[in-house]
C-alpha cells in the first residue's frame, strides 16, 4: 500500500523530466537557429572587410570597438586634462583659457624641501602626497598579509567555510560612502566604540581630533571595506594549486612552514602580484571612504592627493582647474611608474 | 473608402489640434537648496503662479547645499545651467545673472525693497542691474542653551556682554552641567568674521583692496585659537576636517550639549522644530568687541540665469514670487527674517512659530537692522568666499595643531594673493 504512491511520485517524476528535456532542445535548437541567423548576418559583412585588407589585419577591426571606447571614455579625457594643465584662470572651456605654460607645474613644484610640506608653496599637495604615501605603505601592507592569512584559513577544511566566505566578502558590496558612515558612527564621540569604552571604565577617545588615531581608522576601515576582494582573488589562487604537490611534500613529511614558503607562496605569485598592483593602485587613488569618514582633518592629516585634486578643482571659490588638472598629471604619472615596476618584479619572477 | 479613411483621420487631428484652447506652455527650471521647509512652502507658490499662469510651468530642482556651491557655477560656465536657481555665493555668481530690469512691470518697486541687497548681486562694475531678490536674510549670532545656566545657577551675560564675557560665563556653566562644548563656532569664514568685526577687523585697505591680516583679525584668531587650548571651544568643529569643510553643531546643540552656539538666524525653524520642549533657549545679540557689536549679514537670493531663453516668463515668475504679499508669506512660513525693506519695517507675522522661535527672530531682526556698513560691504565684495575659505582652512590647521598661528597668517596672505590672482587671469 506504501510503496504505490512511491512509484507513481517516480513515474511522475521521470515523465516531468522527459518533459523538461524535450523542451530544453526545442529552446535550444530556437536560440541555436537564431545565433546562426545573427551570425550570418554579420559574417556577410566581416568577410567583405577581409577581403579588402586580408586576414593579417583582422585583429585590428575586432579591436576596433573597444579602442574607440577607450578612446572617447579615457584618452580623451586624459589629453584634455594635459591641456587645462597647462592654462590658467576659472574660464571651463580651453579654448578660453589663457595658455600658462609650465607654471601649474612650477608652482606645484616650488619647494625649499620635499620632505617639509611647510617649505612648499603649494604645502596641501604635499601635505597630501605625504598622507596618501603613509597610508598606502601601512593599508597595502596590511591588507596583503590580512588577505593572504584569511584565504589559506578559508582555503582549509574548517566548518562553516561558506559562511565565512560570505562574510569576508560582504563588506565589497556596500558603498565607500556607506562604509565611511557607518565607522563614523561607530567611532564618534557618542558613538558605539566610546559608549563600550566608557561601559569598560575608560575615558572617551576623540578619534577624529587624534592625528594618529584619525590615520589608523582610516587605513583600518578602508583594508576592512576591501580587503573581501583581494582574499577572494587569493582563494581562487590557492584553488588552482594542484593537490598532488602537497601530497608529495606530506609524503616528505615538509613541515608546514616550508610547504608554504616553497610550494603555496610561489604558485600563489601572479595572484599576489595582482593583488599588490590593485592595491596600490586604489590606495593611492583613495579618496571617498576617507573624505566621508575624516574630512582630510585633523588639520591636515588624512588629506589625500585626490581629495586635494578635487578641492582645489570644485569647493574653492575660484575653481582652479588648471592647477588641479597639473596635480592629477602628477599623481598619473606616479601611478604609470608603480603599475610598470610592478610588471617589471612580476616578468623578473617569471624568468 | 479605405482609400480616404487614414488621411481624413490625420486631418481631423490636426484640425482639433489648431482649433484646441490648450495654449503651448513653456518650462521653466528653477534650481533650489533648504535649510529647513522653504522648499515645501516654495513649491506650493509655484502651483499657485501656474494656476494662475497656465502658459507658464516650472519646474523646481531640489538640490543639496554643497551642489549649489560647487556643480551650479560649473554648469553656468558651460552655459547649461536652470533659468532660475537659488544661490548664497551672490557675487561669484553676479557673472552669470541676467538683469530682469526690461522684463519686470515695476522696476522702482524691486530698487526701493531690495535696494541695499541688489548690490550684493552685482558684478563689480554694475550698479543698476536687478538679477534678483533675497529670499532670505540671515544674520550670525548665538543661540544660549537657557535651561543649561539655570541648572548650573550662572547668571547669563547682558545685551552688551563682550566675547570675553560669554567664554567665562560658558565655560563655568559646561564645568557644572559636564557639558562637552562652552562655545561652538560653526566652522565657516563668514562666521568667524562676526567675532573678527567685533574684534575690529578692517578687511580693506583705503585703496579698497582685502588686507585680510590685521590686528582686529589676529585678536580673533587669537582668542578662538586660545579658546582651543583652553577648552572653551572643542576641537571637534574647527580641528576636525580640513581645507575648506563647513561643519556645524546642529546635532550637539539640539542634544543639550552645547552651551553657546555662534551660527545664525536660518537655524531658527530647524531648533523650533527639533528641540521643541526638551529644553529652553534664547537667541542673544551678537557679543560685543572694541570694534563693536555687529552681526555678519548674509542670506540667499534668487536669481534668473543669463542663458535662460525665456526672460520674459523668467521675470512673470520672479515678479510674482517678489510681490509683497507672496514674499510675506514665505518669509511667514518659513521663520525667515525677511529681505524686502517694506516687510521688514512692517514686520512679519510669524504664526507657527513657538513663542521662544518668535522671541528668537525678533532678535535678529533688530540685529539685522543695526548691521556695520563693513559687514555689509564684506558680504557684498565679489572674492568674500576666497577670504573665509582660506580663514576657516589655515586657522583649522593652527588650530589642530599643524602650524603655528603666524604660519597661519602668511599662508591665509598668500592663499587670498594666489586665487585672486588666478580669478583675474583671461
Amino acid at each position: 500500500m506504501t510503496e504505490l504512491p512511491s512509484v507513481a511520485v517516480q513515474e511522475g517524476g521521470g515523465l516531468r523530466r522527459q518533459a523538461l528535456a524535450a523542451t530544453g532542445q526545442v529552446i535550444g535548437r530556437s536560440v541555436g537557429r537564431l545565433v546562426g541567423f545573427a551570425m550570418g548576418l554579420v559574417d556577410r559583412p566581416m568577410k567583405a572587410i577581409q577581403r579588402a585588407i586580408g586576414a593579417k589585419r583582422m585583429p585590428y577591426v575586432f579591436l576596433l570597438p573597444n579602442f574607440v571606447f577607450f578612446g572617447l571614455f579615457v584618452f580623451l579625457p586624459i589629453a584634455i586634462n594635459v591641456v587645462f594643465s597647462v592654462t590658467g584662470g576659472t574660464a571651463l572651456f580651453p579654448s578660453q583659457r589663457p595658455f600658462a605654460g609650465l607654471d601649474q607645474y612650477a608652482y606645484l613644484f616650488d619647494c625649499g624641501s620635499f620632505l617639509d610640506p611647510n617649505s612648499c608653496r603649494e604645502d596641501h599637495f604635499w601635505r597630501g602626497v605625504a598622507n596618501t604615501a603613509k597610508f598606502v605603505v601601512f593599508q597595502v601592507t596590511a591588507m596583503v598579509l590580512l588577505s593572504l592569512l584569511t584565504a589559506v584559513i578559508l582555503n582549509m577544511k574548517i566548518r562553516g567555510r561558506g559562511f565565512f566566505r560570505a562574510v569576508y566578502f560582504f563588506p565589497v558590496l556596500l558603498s565607500p560612502v556607506v562604509v565611511a558612515l557607518i565607522w563614523k558612527w561607530i567611532l564618534q564621540r557618542d558613538g558605539l566604540l566610546n559608549a563600550a569604552i566608557t561601559t569598560f571604565g575608560g575615558q572617551k577617545i576623540l578619534f577624529f581630533v587624534d592625528p594618529g588615531w584619525a590615520m589608523f581608522w582610516a587605513v583600518f576601515v578602508s583594508i576592512w571595506a576591501h580587503m573581501g576582494l583581494y582574499t577572494l582573488i587569493l582563494l581562487a589562487g590557492l584553488q588552482a594549486i594542484p593537490s598532488d604537490l602537497y601530497e608529495a611534500a606530506q609524503m616528505d613529511a615538509t613541515p608546514r612552514w616550508r610547504v608554504f614558503r616553497r610550494i603555496t607562496l610561489p604558485l600563489l605569485w601572479p595572484n599576489m602580484i595582482v593583488v599588490i598592483v590593485l592595491s596600490l593602485i586604489k590606495g593611492v587613488q583613495t579618496f571617498d571612504e576617507v573624505f566621508v569618514l575624516t574630512g582630510g582633518g585633523p588639520g591636515t592629516a588624512t588629506l589625500m592627493v585626490v581629495q586635494y585634486i578635487y578641492e582645489t578643482a570644485f569647493s574653492n571659490q575660484v575653481q582652479n582647474f588648471g592647477l588641479a588638472a597639473a596635480a592629477s598629471v602628477v599623481l598619473g604619472i606616479v601611478l604609470f611608474v608603480l603599475t610598470l615596476l610592478q610588471l617589471a618584479v612580476t616578468r623578473q619572477k617569471e624568468r | 473608402m479605405k482609400r480616404f479613411g487614414v488621411p481624413l483621420l490625420f486631418a481631423l487631428m490636426a484640425g482639433s489640434a489648431i482649433c484646441s484652447p490648450v495654449h503651448a506652455q513653456t518650462t521653466l527650471r528653477m534650481a533650489w537648496y533648504s535649510d529647513g521647509n522653504e522648499g515645501e512652502v516654495l513649491a506650493d507658490l509655484l502651483k499657485r503662479f501656474e494656476e494662475q499662469n497656465k502658459d507658464i510651468k516650472v519646474i523646481l530642482d531640489q538640490v543639496p547645499y554643497k551642489a549649489i556651491n560647487e556643480n551650479l557655477p560649473v554648469q553656468l560656465a558651460s552655459g547649461q545651467g536652470p533659468d532660475m536657481a537659488r544661490v548664497v555665493d551672490l557675487g561669484g555668481i553676479s557673472r552669470y545673472t541676467l538683469d530682469l530690469t526690461p522684463y519686470l512691470k515695476d522696476t522702482g518697486y524691486w530698487n526701493q525693497n531690495f535696494g541695499p541687497f541688489l548690490q550684493w548681486m552685482r558684478p563689480a562694475d554694475d550698479s543698476k542691474s536687478i538679477p534678483g531678490f533675497m529670499t532670505q536674510l540671515t544674520v550670525t549670532g548665538p543661540f544660549v542653551n537657557k535651561t543649561l545656566f539655570e541648572q548650573a545657577g550662572v547668571a547669563m551675560p547682558g545685551v552688551r556682554a563682550t566675547w570675553e564675557d560669554w567664554a567665562k560665563a560658558t565655560k563655568d556653566v559646561a564645568a557644572k552641567v559636564q557639558a562637552p562644548f562652552p562655545i561652538a563656532l560653526d566652522r565657516s569664514g563668514h562666521r568667524f568674521y562676526a567675532v573678527a568685526l567685533a574684534e575690529g577687523a578692517k578687511i580693506f585697505g583705503a585703496d579698497g583692496q582685502p588686507v585680510v591680516v590685521d590686528e582686529g583679525f589676529k585678536r580673533a584668531a587669537q582668542m578662538i585659537y586660545g579658546w582651543h587650548k583652553s577648552g572653551v571651544m572643542s576641537k571637534e568643529l574647527w580641528g576636525s576636517v580640513s581645507g575648506t569643510a563647513y561643519r556645524g553643531a546642529n546635532e550637539e546643540f539640539k542634544n543639550a550639549q552645547v552651551v553657546m552656539y555662534l551660527s545664525g538666524s536660518w537655524q531658527t525653524s530647524q531648533f523650533d522644530k527639533t528641540v521643541g520642549n526638551a529644553f529652553d533657549w534664547v537667541a542673544v545679540p551678537n557679543p560685543c568687541g572694541p570694534g563693536g557689536c555687529t552681526s555678519m549679514p548674509g542670506g540667499a537670493g534668487l536669481v534668473a540665469i543669463k542663458s535662460t531663453k525665456y526672460p520674459k516668463e523668467v521675470a512673470r515668475v520672479m515678479d510674482y514670487l517678489a510681490s509683497e504679499p507672496v514674499l510675506s508669506e514665505f518669509y511667514s512660513r518659513t521663520l525667515f527674517v525677511p529681505g524686502h525693506l517694506g516687510l521688514a519695517k512692517k514686520g512679519v507675522d510669524y504664526p507657527s512659530a513657538s513663542p521662544q522661535a518668535k522671541a528668537a527672530l525678533k532678535v535678529f531682526s533688530t540685529q539685522a537692522s543695526e548691521v556695520a556698513p563693513l559687514a555689509f560691504a564684506l558680504q557684498g565684495y565679489v572674492n568674500s568666499r576666497i577670504i573665509f575659505n582660506a580663514v576657516i582652512s589655515r586657522l583649522g590647521q593652527a588650530i589642530s595643531g599643524e602650524t603655528t598661528l603666524d604660519e597661519a597668517y602668511k599662508r591665509i596672505t598668500a592663499d587670498v594673493d594666489q586665487q585672486m590672482a588666478e580669478r583675474a587671469k583671461k
